[in-house]
């Protein structure tokens, strides 16, 4: 292909991607080192406030931002180095706890705290949306003809949901006494709160998601089982290989760059748990790392926002999904390479 | 955050050229950002019937606001606020001094009306609310229990209620992790005599009112649905109307919805007192807001005006007679209903406004995140404490409050 017509097929999205991910994120990685902060004074205000009987006036010294002639608050932005990744990460106090031998203090600190469930959301979703995956493929894949329409047609409906409301629709099947508690209440003959307790409510997102994805991984999976060499299975049937032996020697050997490429994608899906935070509401006992960076730039009542903590919160997840893709990754530029040859 | 994100949903009032029930035809077009519960419904309405009138109600509106007024022109002429939601647009300076229009058009204001900061009007307030008691005066009659008037005294009524067996559970609580469990420390910490921070911006919870107030919440919520922790306003609400809890401290604008025949089961049986104090002859462990309505600094002055008019055609004794039991209303003409005496009551006994502050939604956010460590068991009380005034600290010291 002549240079020019490579550039005029690439350089939109080159373009689009130079605006709209790699100008941010140099904008976030800034932010993360540096900390805009108003000038404040210290006044004396006197401040009224109505009740029945009359009015509440108060006169107390109230911290304020100093505003300049045009009416608009006064900043300065400073270089503070990696102050905003010690304000998230808390070194010191992770440290106290490793040296006193206290594990489990650790899992006070927020970040940790998120990186633990954010991890084994992760590590334990995977495994699982693989299995799935590969199990409703195979299962179609060996279906009768005139019902696979219908059986895909099903099984892709939790991945058409939006994440969001397919959480609340999982919460509200379970929250207080709705149908599905009342139902376990019913069958098991106790008193269920799945809200009360945070392994519960893990065990819900991890219902959920696996819910959520595995049809994705079915998707392509299904897609890949189209393409394997039939003489090959056929061979391995004349030398008597068994049901299990096909597919351990032959089908996911075939699949097995469709298997990295899922694995990658969810990975990285993973790693941004959110909407299960949310649509749980199960801030009160797991927390995960996006969730952390949204909490941070969430402006409260009276307008705070940690904007440089956030930023250093997002590039703290950008990290470990990068850390987290780096076997994955080398595998691929391996196969590639050895293809190549 | 499900009540949000249920609620984020906004609904728009559109009036165009209606004019009826309105002193003056409106020329300018307005419009006015505010929360979207029935009070603000109904003063919205009563506005657009001057004509030339757009309302957002929207319960995310404290995430906009700031920066819709901070554009210019305004992106809103009319704001409804709280006394949490006032701080922002103050601390901007993006919102205009009343006394001209006051002095033109809002004679007829009562005196307490008039939100004063450092001797400017900055706001009309419209409405008070307050958490405060509410209790099933059936059950309680039914078990010679008296209304409650501390909160030792709800924690005995509810051991009797649950040896008793009439409900589910003996209490309700808005205990939803985030901001609806830092309000119930606040209002407990109040009660116990405590601040949030001294007049250097430092952390002032770390003490025996705090660990007094984390104990309380604790005993508290032992007699609660041990989903106590995802339970929001809506919640209690409902769980109230459905008849499965006896007694709650929960906000003044919901106690119209116990008697709506539609929703609730217990009409009628639902009464209300002031809050209780959390210890006996102290104030009630509650705080006092108001909501009202300011004015953008960034448009003409005719167009302030015209916005300061329309405003007060919303919040009129008309409007107040058509929606007497909407809220509290603070305006000419309201008259205090059964309803509306738990919010009274918790006034006149002292409950004092909520200490809102550029450092105090700080620390709402910090408590909002930390208090549930305690209940949940993950800490103790000192530690939870402890942590919280350390994340505060963290935050205030990034915002450079201190």
């Amino acid at each position: 292909m002549k240079f020019r017509t490579f550039a005029a097929f690439v350089g939109p999205s080159l373009a689009l991607m130079l605006v709209f991910i790699a100008a941010p994120l140099v904008g976030v990685l800034w932010q993360s080192f540096h900390l805009t902060q108003p000038i404040f004074e210290t006044v004396e205000v006197e401040s009224c406030t109505p009740s029945f009987t009359g009015q509440i006036c108060t006169t107390e010294l109230k911290t304020r931002p100093v505003l300049d002639e045009a009416g608009r608050i006064v900043t300065e932005t400073t270089y503070v180095g990696l102050q905003s990744y010690r304000n998230v990460l808390e070194p010191d106090r992770l440290r106290q706890a490793i040296a006193s031998g206290r594990w489990l203090d650790i899992l006070d600190i927020d970040f940790w705290a998120a990186l633990r469930f954010t991890l084994t959301f992760t590590l334990i979703t995977l495994p699982l949306i693989l299995l799935f995956g590969l199990g409703i493929a195979l299962a179609v894949n060996n279906a009768v003809r005139s019902i696979r329409g219908p059986i895909i047609f099903v099984s892709l409906l939790p991945f058409i949901i939006t994440p969001v409301i397919g959480a609340l629709s999982i919460r509200w099947l379970f929250i207080g006494d709705g149908i599905m508690t009342a139902f376990l209440e019913w069958w098991l003959g106790r008193d269920i709160a799945m809200f009360a307790q945070g392994w519960t409510i893990e065990l819900l997102m991890l219902f959920y998601r696996v819910w959520h994805v595995a049809p994705f991984a079915f998707v392509v999976f299904y897609a890949g089982l189209q393409t394997v060499n039939m003489d090959t299975l056929e061979s391995a049937i004349i030398d008597g290989a068994s049901r299990w032996e096909r597919l351990r020697y032959v089908v996911i050997p075939h699949l097995m760059p469709l298997i990295v490429f899922v694995a990658l994608i969810h990975l990285m899906d993973a790693y941004r748990v959110f909407e299960e935070i949310v649509g749980f509401s199960s801030q009160a006992h797991v927390i995960s790392l996006q969730w952390l960076t949204y909490d941070f730039l969430t402006p409260d009542d009276a307008g705070n926002r940690a904007v440089s903590r956030a930023s250093a919160s997002a590039m703290l997840t950008m990290i470990g999904i990068v850390v987290l893709l780096v076997p994955l990754l080398r595998r691929t530029w391996r196969d590639h390479r050895g293809t190549r040859r | 955050m499900l009540k949000r994100i249920a609620l984020a949903g906004t609904i728009s009032l559109f009036a165009t050229g209606a004019w009826a029930g309105c002193a003056f035809e409106n020329q300018t077009p307005l419009k006015m950002l505010s929360a979207g519960f029935a009070a603000w419904k109904a003063v919205s309405g009563a506005m657009a019937e001057c004509g030339n009138f757009e309302a957002e109600l929207d319960q995310e509106f404290r995430h906009k606001q700031p920066a819709a007024f901070d554009a210019n022109p305004a992106l809103y002429q009319i704001g409804g606020v709280s006394n949490g939601t006032l701080v922002p647009l103050l601390n901007q300076g993006t919102i205009r001094p009343l006394d001209d229009l006051v002095a033109k058009h809002g004679q007829h204001l009562k005196p307490n009306q008039l939100i004063r900061i450092d001797g400017q009007t900055m706001a009309i307030a419209m409405m008070v609310n307050a958490q405060h008691l509410m209790y099933r005066k059936d059950i309680l009659d039914d078990l010679g229990i008296a209304a409650p008037t501390t909160y030792e005294e709800v924690l005995a009524a509810a051991e009797t209620i649950r040896a008793a067996g009439v409900v589910e559970y003996p209490l309700g609580g808005t205990y939803k992790t985030g901001w609806n469990l830092a309000q119930e420390f606040v209002n407990m910490h109040l009660g116990m005599g405590g601040a949030f921070v001294d007049s250097e911006n430092r952390p002032t919870i770390n003490n025996e009112m705090g660990l007094a107030a984390l104990e309380m919440m604790k005993r508290l919520a032992a007699y609660m649905d041990p989903e106590y922790l995802v339970s929001d306003s809506t919640y209690v609400q409902q769980q109230f109307q459905q008849g499965k809890i006896a007694i709650a401290n929960l906000w003044a604008s919901r106690a119209g919805a116990m008697d709506d025949e539609g929703e609730s089961q217990v009409v009628g049986k639902v009464k209300m007192a002031s809050a209780p104090a959390a210890v006996a002859g102290r104030r009630p462990a509650s705080t006092l807001w108001w909501d009202g309505v300011v004015l953008a600094r960034n448009m003409s002055d005719d167009a302030a005006e015209a916005a300061f008019r329309v405003a007060m055609e919303g919040i009129d004794r008309e409007m107040v007679e058509a929606n007497n039991d909407a809220a509290v209303w603070l305006i000419d003409g309201f008259e205090a209903t059964p309803v509306s005496r738990g919010a009274i009551e918790t006034a006149n006994n002292g409950a004092v406004p909520y200490p809102a502050s550029s450092a105090m939604g700080l620390m709402h956010t910090a408590l909002g995140n930390g208090v549930s460590d305690f209940l949940t068991g993950a800490k103790d009380a000192a530690t939870t404490l402890a942590d919280i005034e350390a994340a505060y600290l963290t935050a205030a010291e990034e915002q450079g409050l201190i």
